[in-house]
């Protein structure tokens, strides 16, 4: 590829990025060995949080009375933040696998 | 004791720089061992699918297949690609013989009284797997990406042991 169309295609990309207006952030949990890492995020309401796991088995997020997220082996699965607080889960099939989730409002 | 398998395992003991540490499984028994401990909470796991009527009982029954079964087949990757033969030894026999019988008691019963039985062998027999690979199986092996495997596998077996207690308490 022509370096001149190269640079021009690389000007378009950040000219797309920088025009999007500022929009909810996506946090990455990684699941590895039976470990949520970051253990712990914060994010604001309107947020999404991915989790992205990297084991052979199923695990799950579970908040006790709140939501349910399964994210099946070598697959991702993703929740919106709908409100602000502090949210303990852990996993229902290895319940020794804990996270916390605390969002701000908006 | 054959007087040729002796000489070979004092053989084995004089250049072992394990020769101090005798009881301590090799690398090929330990991958047997944690695999045979796999397989039993399979074959247990079967039986309550086809003998409980109870809901949370099955399911817990078919996370531990599908835990169990990806993990062992994550083991036989490892050791194919490590070149380890798992070695058939002592404790592997033990565990499958003791495992039988205790399944052979649980097939006589049936209903509550098979599911309570179920579960508390299950929170049991992770409590004893867990013991042996704390204090034998992951100190004993040599091989590092092994030994990642039975940190990874200790950390399930923690796991489950806790979800069985969970369903334990639901059963009350
Ligand atoms: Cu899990």
């Amino acid at each position: 590829m022509p370096m001149i169309m190269r640079t021009a295609m690389l000007g378009g990309v950040a000219m797309m990025l920088a025009s999007l207006p500022a929009q909810a952030a996506t946090m990455k949990v990684v699941i590895d060995k039976l470990v949520f890492t970051p253990a712990e995020i914060s994010l604001a309401v309107g947020d999404t949080i991915e989790w992205v796991n990297r084991d052979v088995m199923e695990h799950t997020a579970t908040v006790e009375g709140g939501f349910d997220v399964r994210i099946p082996a070598k697959k991702s699965a993703s929740i919106v933040v709908k409100e602000a607080g502090t949210l303990d889960y852990y996993c229902r099939y290895h319940p020794n696998m804990r996270g916390r989730i605390v969002a701000r409002a908006k | 004791m054959s007087v040729r398998i002796s000489t070979i395992f004092a053989a084995f003991c004089l250049l072992s720089p394990a020769a101090f540490a005798q009881d301590a499984p090799s690398d090929p028994q330990i991958a047997h061992i944690a695999y045979t401990a796999g397989v039993i909470d399979i074959e247990a796991a079967n039986l309550a699918v086809k003998m409980s009527k109870n809901e949370d009982v099955v399911a817990f029954a078919k996370d531990m297949l599908r835990d169990h079964e990806a993990v062992n087949k994550q083991a036989l990757d490892l050791v194919a690609k490590l070149k380890v033969t798992p070695e058939d030894n002592a404790t592997s026999q033990s565990l499958t013989q003791a495992a039988a019988k205790e399944r052979d008691a649980l097939a006589k019963l049936d209903g509550a009284a098979f599911d309570k039985a179920y579960v508390e062998n299950e929170i049991a027999y992770h409590k004893q797997v867990n013991g042996a690979l704390e204090t034998l199986l992951i100190p004993s092996a040599q091989n590092a990406e092994l030994k990642d495997l039975l940190q990874t596998g200790l950390k399930l077996f923690q796991g489950h042991q806790q979800h069985a207690e969970h369903v334990a308490t639901m059963l009350e």
